[in-house]
């Protein structure tokens, strides 16, 4: 019976297996009878070598693996020691020095799986004999197969253009990597460009941020496609091709000179979303003033078409005609970088977000303290522009709540800190009141920062919630909370409340399921290991950077974006890729074409060429959910197919071996 | 000779399998009575080689695989082993054999202690339940 299954597979010459069994000194030999492990591995029809040693990983140990697959003529070899992670690499290696495949090498784990879970002696031994046979049935089947090899192609998509997608562009393009940075809004900069200062040090966002927006529009190795979106994403590790949807701009920028007649003409007005609507805008506009590209655009949704723009343009740079386009890229890795929103306020009734104007979101309250914000930098009631003497503070606000966000947003308690002190600056005589859960200040130089704002500014920290906000008949905000510390109720008037929103991700289920990035519980990027491994999904190629992961301020952002971009410059400096040969592989006889395969297949690695089956073999994975599943055994994993699992099956049983 | 239940176990390298390994390294014991088979994914389990397994004298089979929802290192592997194992449990009931005989875990890599209490639950459950094939496989 089993040569019959041999001889279909191909393989020519009769298995001649070698099986090598270690004693690991005492620690396999102490519990195992090795000795009688060989006398009835040695039974096997399929086995003609059988040695034991001591140590089979030291360099003796190798040798005899060597020395005894060339005189033996042996073709195939099990070693039968400790768990493959352990050794294989060195048992492998040995076996090629020996001259034979590393695919005709097996290793059967007698020692973590056998000797050291189990006391009994005789038990012990036969379960060894039972493992190495179902190893031996196992590489009797196995084929040589070369390693894959695709050509890279040496270029990156890089998808957002805030700080993470603008540090990932900037870092490859200096690397001599041509880039592709995609941008849905119509200017790079994303929410740092939103922001006044910047945590610890009081860095003014905008001038750490704008010089290297300028970088990115000015360096030949990045192509710009802002008002853009990736549609589509077809391909693997090395070489994707995408497909990006490039939505009119209507405003040549090459021609455009900012001066701005367009937008004095334009008769509609809309409220301005990068001041979180705390001011309008025209339907022809520049985003902001530091905006890249640097040009107007038209905002097509709300444009009349009236034509007036037209007709005072001094450069005729403006098409109200223009329309979408598609562009095809090909690339050889993914940076998506596609950062965050706030929680939606409305979502918290009892806060008012949205029914009083004065309830506002951290985000606003950074435009109301920027220079050239809705109030050019003095924090002003968006009800009645009057000064404010009293602000209130909510942290939280959707974080850590079980009906809202659980998870921690991260860094607003520290942008809270920051507020309460730009604001005390501006208005010293003024009364804060922040409420918090916990101060959760790690990070350099960030417990010192909060220290500061609470003892020199004299910021009223209260530990608690608040519970609800109304406006009473004075137009004072009313905040009834709890004190927690002291289990007090308080009351807090403001003329201002800012929400300090949770951070939720920007990516959605759709582009991630294009990219092949899993999401985790909450939507953001699921690296493949936090520690080791956080800048890179399962899918090979793809790498996420910025809050698309998670939470997190401008340094961590700067700091994963530089990961990033170093992990897509690890996989572009080789010309090839090399990959595991051992995929699934069609018998395109058999493949009745029932489409099975391609329904499991979780990467999508399977196409239907004249109604059979066939795999990308750069796509597939090896999991070998299509050879579980395929009714007419056509597609098998290479080395793990289905004969060779009830072989092993049946050798562990004591059946043919 | 007394009759010892055998059991096949299908371990995921990438969990139950290297919760063994853990299991060997912390020198855990557990019942001898498992022996391992190393899968690439639970989702490589065809039906067939539960049967074969069943078949050939096998007492009980083991699936050690990935927590559900996004623990499988293929994505939803451990799904797919899921509702075959579910479907399979069905069909074992209509040929005389105990659904119980086939048992799916979800063990992670650094669950060896779960994979030592499964494994000691699991044998002694098959021993109650008695031997498949009239106990004449009890030696190798």
């Amino acid at each position: 019976m089993s040569h019959h299954i041999i001889s279909r597979v191909n393989i020519l010459e009769e298995p001649r297996i070698g099986v090598f069994i270690c004693h690991c000194g005492k620690n396999i030999a102490g519990i195992v009878d090795v000795r009688k492990v060989a006398e009835e591995v040695a039974k096997i029809p399929s086995v003609v070598y059988v040695e034991d040693y001591v140590y089979m990983c030291s360099d003796p140990g190798q040798k005899r693996i060597i020395k005894a697959i060339k005189r033996e003529k042996l073709n195939a070899v099990v070693v039968a020691a400790c768990t493959p992670s352990l050794h294989y690499e060195t048992f492998a290696r040995a076996v090629e020095t020996g001259g034979l495949s590393r695919y005709r090498f097996e290793m059967a784990c007698i020692r973590e799986h056998v000797s050291w879970v189990h006391f009994d002696k005789r038990k012990a031994t036969e379960k060894a004999i039972r493992v190495i046979s179902a190893a031996v049935a196992k590489v009797s089947m196995n084929k040589v197969y070369e390693p894959i090899t695709a050509k890279i192609t040496r270029k990156v998509l890089v998808i957002g253009g805030g700080i993470a997608g603008i540090t990932a562009a900037l870092d490859l393009a200096n690397a001599g990597i041509p880039v592709i940075l995609v941008e849905k809004s119509p200017s790079i900069g994303g929410k740092m460009a939103m922001l006044s200062e910047t945590f610890p040090t009081l860095d003014c966002a905008q001038c750490i941020l704008t010089p290297r927006m300028a970088e990115v529009a000015r360096h030949p190795n990045i192509k710009l496609y802002t008002l853009s979106e990736v549609i589509d994403v077809v391909g693997y590790m090395g070489n994707y091709r995408v497909k990006i949807l490039k939505h009119p701009r209507k405003v040549n920028p090459d021609l455009c000179r900012l001066c701005s007649f367009c937008e004095r003409v334009c008769p509609v007005k809309v409220p301005n979303e990068f001041d979180r609507g705390l001011s309008t805008r025209k339907a022809i506009y520049l985003p902001f003033p530091q905006a890249i590209p640097s040009a107007y655009v038209v905002d097509s949704e709300n444009c009349t078409k009236c034509g007036l723009c037209l007709k005072v343009c001094p450069t005729n740079a403006i098409d109200l005609e223009e329309r979408e386009e598609i562009i095809e890229e090909e690339v050889g890795a993914i940076i998506v970088a596609t950062g965050y929103d706030l929680y939606p306020g409305e979502k918290l009734k009892e806060y008012g977000y949205g029914v009083y104007e004065d309830v506002i979101d951290s985000l606003q309250f950074e435009r109301l303290l920027s220079a050239t914000g809705p109030t050019k930098g003095k924090v002003l009631r968006p009800s009645d522009g009057k000064p404010v003497k009293r602000i209130l503070f909510i942290q939280c606000a959707g974080s850590r709540d079980e009906n809202h966000l659980p998870y921690c947003s991260k860094i607003c308690c520290m942008y809270t800190a920051k507020h309460a002190l730009l604001f005390k600056e501006q208005v010293p005589d003024g009364e804060v009141t922040i409420f918090y859960i916990d101060i959760r200040a790690a990070g350099k130089d960030y417990e010192e920062f909060v220290k500061r704002v609470q003892e020199e500014f004299q910021v009223n920290y209260i530990r608690g919630r608040v519970s609800r906000i109304y406006r009473d008949v004075n137009g004072d905000l009313v905040a009834i909370g709890v004190d927690t510390l002291s289990g007090r109720r308080v009351v807090v008037r403001a003329d201002l409340v800012v929400l300090a929103l949770g951070i939720i991700p920007k990516l959605g289920p759709d582009l991630a399921t294009k990219l092949k990035v899993p999401l985790d519980r909450y939507g953001f990027a699921q690296e493949v290991h936090p520690k080791l491994r956080p800048v890179e999904v399962s899918a090979g190629g793809i790498f996420i950077a910025g809050a698309v992961q998670g939470p997190k301020d401008i340094s961590e952002t700067v700091t994963q974006a530089s990961a990033a971009a170093a992990k897509a410059m690890e996989l572009l400096s080789k010309e090839y890729i090399v990959k595991e040969p051992l995929i699934a592989e069609v018998d395109r006889d058999r493949c009745n074409g029932c489409r099975m395969c391609v329904t499991v297949c979780p990467y999508g690695a399977i196409d239907m060429v004249d109604g059979k089956a066939r795999v990308n073999e750069l796509l597939c994975e090896g999991c070998g959910a299509c050879t579980a599943s395929c009714p007419v055994g056509a597609i098998q994993l290479r080395n793990y197919t289905e004969e060779q699992l009830y072989l092993m099956v049946k050798a562990v049983l004591g059946g043919a071996a | 000779m007394m009759w010892e239940p055998l059991i096949i176990a299908f371990f995921c390298k990438w969990c139950a399998g290297s919760a063994a390994d853990l299991a060997g390294v912390s020198r855990m014991q557990y019942p001898p009575n498992i022996i391992p088979i190393i899968v690439p994914c639970t989702g490589r389990i065809s039906a067939r080689a539960i049967v074969e397994a069943f078949l050939n004298g096998a007492d009980g089979v083991l699936i050690g695989g990935c927590h559900t929802p996004n623990d499988c290192h293929y994505m939803a592997g451990n799904f797919k082993a899921f509702k075959r194992v579910y479907l399979l449990k069905k069909l074992l009931k209509q040929f005389g054999i105990e659904p119980e005989r086939l048992r799916i875990e979800w063990i992670s890599a650094t669950e060896s202690q779960k994979l030592v209490e499964v494994t000691r639950e699991f044998v002694s459950q098959i021993r109650e339940l008695g031997p498949l094939h009239g106990g004449e496989n009890g030696e190798a």
